[in-house]
């Protein structure tokens, strides 16, 4: 078929070319980017040839900003002001981070999610995110030699709502157009499953440095159906190191020390624990900052058994995992091994005893999430059509809506595929109560108190009426990202009045701006560049598919007037695209948005009556 | 040629291709998923226009609800009942025969039991009895509504799968707590 070209003057992304995508592991200890390059998934590495970026960020006092490496080296010697695992903090509050207590900050609570303390001012974790995701960002941009185009962002499949908000959020601010929130186990699965030609039902079993995921997933023909996923998003890499660390304090007989000593064992645990891999046993060796000599013999059996509640706490959200999927162990044709604590012989043991078959480490466990994201950024990105595989993933925690006695009342269970939408009805408790009060939770407990509380919003102006009589329908709509929106309406009268809530921890545009501004206050022309440039990029993709739409399915769908009328949309667009008045740009993308409503209904319709035209057939067949 | 509309109005059954029936073939059911999911997916339209998105979204949504509600059986009894007008009243009608009510009392002591003594195969035992019932329910079901199209009766059966649902979801609950 013969395409028109609409190349503009000074676009980055010219039509038809390789749009630039990335798939990005915002990791707890490591963080790492990937791309798709000539058909093969491959991770990016920095200049020194390192794939992994440390995910430290440190603040020093003259106002610098250091990440990766150079943090790390520094975590020690200035503990407050150097920021590890921050991923264990996004989307959490005070009350959330067990253990505060031992680590070497000065937290700040902040409504919805906490804040540290640094000498640069005080940080948002989704600030101190948004700064390892810009060094990867321009990590890519560099090997690429573009501008990217949007990326997929992993998460752990068991983040809820705050955690995932958090971490859109924390892209966003990294100048990064989020394609997707892909989680963790998923992403590994895609990697796994193109590359094995994998049928059947597979467990990921996915132990990071901060958190935990286990999915059952459903490998057929190219569909990757998610059908459980369980985990804990407070269970890693790091909670092995914290045991070794008071095994430690124990046996040396310490108490009490200085941030610069906790962090120093902490970092020697980690060590510890690594060479505990490869060897029965290792020396545990540190000199505190009093001078004191720490010198201990740690076995790898000691080892084990300090960590096995640890374990068995992986195991067990397994079992629960495949209860949902209501399968058995012996339904699971092969279990999959992500994330660097995977390679613990002790974690290794369990899996391969608890499923009966030796697990499968045949793909880096720490890059396999990065390699798996970048394949799903590449179909996003309109550079594959990827009609070959189809992803289906599930929420991994109920949502729900607190009733009366701070009771719950599910609205979305667990596990359901997304994108995901339900409407459940509510009516009032008094005689003529005018408002209702609407609080949006997220968990399995039965009680208000157990869960986390995402959202509260009112919902007034209901006409007076007795008691029970309103009828009040509220609407959760889960997107593929998992992320929750939801809306409320009152029926009975007539009279609607519908409210859109976003949950309450995630931050506004304004302050994401304000964060932005902060942040580059010095560079804010070139912020305004790049939200021009965005602009077109998205124009000039909007063009193209319009365009494309039009020459497939113009004629039979529209008449000549209706294409007339939409291609003077576009040529309004085109007339201003190179241009640099950006609020122009804006208002005739959304004008061909509007022009095109009616075109991309049909196409749906036709598509929706195809798919299943063709699937008759097959019927008959079989 | 395929007549059928794709309207967004269309029930559950025309939208994926299968006869109104409560006993469906599920293979057909999931085929026809895969297939709808396949074009209306968000990920098959990320690149495309805001309209194109949008609607993307709302198909895939309805597409997975469709498929939620075919897939489970008390669901789509209830939801075949509404398409007939008939509702199940769940809420609202409580009266049940007494030997029902007799067992679920029996069943609800032994879970009650099982998770003060941890026994975790009384609870296994208690699940499988459980699920004994629910197929015998179900056959009987699929008799009222498919064959004699007595709507009263599958509704007091839709009550009463009601409550072995709820039970059952008690004794997963159950095993989570045993399991800590």
């Amino acid at each position: 078929m013969a395409l028109l070209q609409i190349a503009e003057p000074g676009l980055s992304a010219a039509p038809h070319q390789h749009r630039l995508a990335v798939g990005i592991d915002l990791g707890t200890t490591n963080s790492l980017v990937a791309t798709v390059r000539n058909g093969i998934s491959t991770v990016l590495n920095d200049i020194d040839g390192c794939a992994m970026l440390p995910s430290v960020v440190r603040y020093a006092a003259d106002g610098s900003v250091q990440i990766g490496q150079t943090a790390q080296a520094m975590q020690v010697d200035d503990p407050h002001n150097t920021i590890v695992s921050v991923k264990r903090f996004m989307g959490r509050g005070l009350k959330d981070v067990g253990e505060v207590g031992n680590l070497p900050y000065r937290f700040v609570d902040a409504p919805g999610m906490l804040q540290l303390r640094t000498s640069a001012g005080v940080k948002s974790p989704v600030e101190v995110s948004a700064e390892i995701l810009k060094v990867l960002r321009e990590r890519a941009e560099l090997s690429l030699g573009g501008e990217l185009v949007g990326a997929v962002i992993t998460v752990p499949a068991y983040f809820d709502d705050a955690q995932r908000q958090a971490t859109k959020d924390a892209a966003k601010l990294a100048g990064i157009n989020v394609m997707r929130l892909l989680n963790e186990p998923t992403a590994a699965a895609i990697a796994y499953g193109l590359d094995n030609a994998a049928e059947g039902v597979y467990a990921v079993f996915d132990l990071g440095g901060g958190t935990f995921d286990i999915s059952i997933l459903k490998l057929s023909q190219g569909v990757f159906e998610v059908l459980a996923t369980n985990g804990d998003s407070a269970l890693g890499g790091d909670d092995f190191d914290h045991r070794i660390y008071c095994g430690v304090l124990e046996k040396a007989g310490l108490s009490a020390l200085n941030v610069h000593d906790t962090r120093l064992l902490l970092t020697h645990a980690r060590a510890a624990k690594e060479q505990l891999t490869d060897y029965p046993q290792t020396q545990f060796t540190a000199v505190l900052s009093s001078g004191e000599l720490v010198d201990l013999s740690l076995t790898r059996e000691a080892f084990h058994e300090m960590t096995q509640n640890l374990v068995a706490r992986t195991l067990q959200a397994t079992r629960r995992a495949l209860r949902d999927a209501k399968l058995k162990v012996s339904d699971i044709k092969g279990v999959v091994m992500v994330g660097g604590s995977t390679r613990m012989p002790q974690v290794q043991h369990a899996v391969g005893e608890f499923f009966g078959q030796a697990p499968l480490n045949n793909l880096d466990p720490d890059k396999v999430v990065a390699l798996g994201a970048a394949i799903q950024a590449n179909v996003l990105a309109g550079n594959r059509s990827g009609d070959d595989w189809l992803l289906l993933d599930v929420i991994p925690l109920s949502l729900g809506l607190e009733t009366m006695g701070g009771l719950v009342e599910k609205v979305i269970p667990r596990n359901s595929t997304i994108p995901s939408a339900r409407a459940q009805e509510f009516t009032t408790y008094k005689d003529g109560q005018t408002a209702m009060s609407i609080h949006v939770v997220q968990g399995e407990r039965e009680l208000v108190s157990d869960c986390r509380s995402l959202a509260r919003f009112e919902l007034r102006g209901i006409p007076a009426m007795v008691a029970g009589s309103a009828r009040i329908r509220v609407t959760f709509q889960v997107d593929a990202d998992g992320l929750l929106s939801v809306s409320a309406r009152e029926m009975a009268s007539g009279i609607e009045s519908s409210i859109v809530v976003k949950p309450s921890y995630g931050l506004s545009d304004e302050e994401i701006t304000r964060m932005l501004q902060d942040s580059t206050q010095h560079a804010r022309d070139d912020m305004v560049a790049r939200a021009l440039r965005e602009q077109q990029t998205e124009a000039a993709q909007l063009l193209e598919a319009v365009d494309n739409a039009l020459q497939q399915d113009g004629d039979t769908l529209l008449d000549a007037d209706a294409q007339a009328l939409i291609r003077a949309s576009m040529d309004a667009l085109r007339a201003v695209i190179a241009g640099s008045d950006h609020p122009a740009i804006k208002r005739a993308v959304e004008a061909l948005n509007l022009a095109t409503t009616e075109f991309a209904q049909r196409r749906m319709d036709q598509s929706v009556k195809r798919a299943l035209a063709g699937h008759k057939l097959s019927d008959l067949e079989g | 040629m395929d007549m059928r509309s794709a309207d967004f109005q269309q029930d559950f059954f025309s939208l994926f291709n299968l006869p109104t029936r409560y006993q469906i073939d599920s293979i057909a059911l999931e085929q026809s998923f895969l297939a709808l999911q396949a074009k209306v997916h968000p990920d098959k339209s990320s690149h495309l226009s805001e309209a194109e998105r949008r609607l993307s979204m709302q198909w895939a949504t309805r597409v997975n609800e469709g498929y939620q509600t075919l897939r489970n059986p008390l669901d789509r009894a209830r939801y075949l009942l509404s398409l007939q007008g008939v509702h199940t009243l769940e809420d609202s009608n409580t009266a049940m025969p007494v030997d029902f009510l007799m067992q679920q009392m029996e069943w609800r002591e032994a879970l009650e039991e099982s998770k003060q003594t941890k026994d975790i195969s009384a609870l296994e035992e208690l699940e499988q009895h459980v699920q004994h019932e629910v197929s015998i329910l179900q056959q009987q079901l699929a008799a009222d509504i498919d064959d004699t199209r007595d709507y009263a009766a599958a509704s007091g059966i839709v009550r009463k799968l009601k409550f072995l649902e709820k039970l059952a979801e008690e004794i997963g609950s159950a095993f989570d707590e045993l399991d800590t």
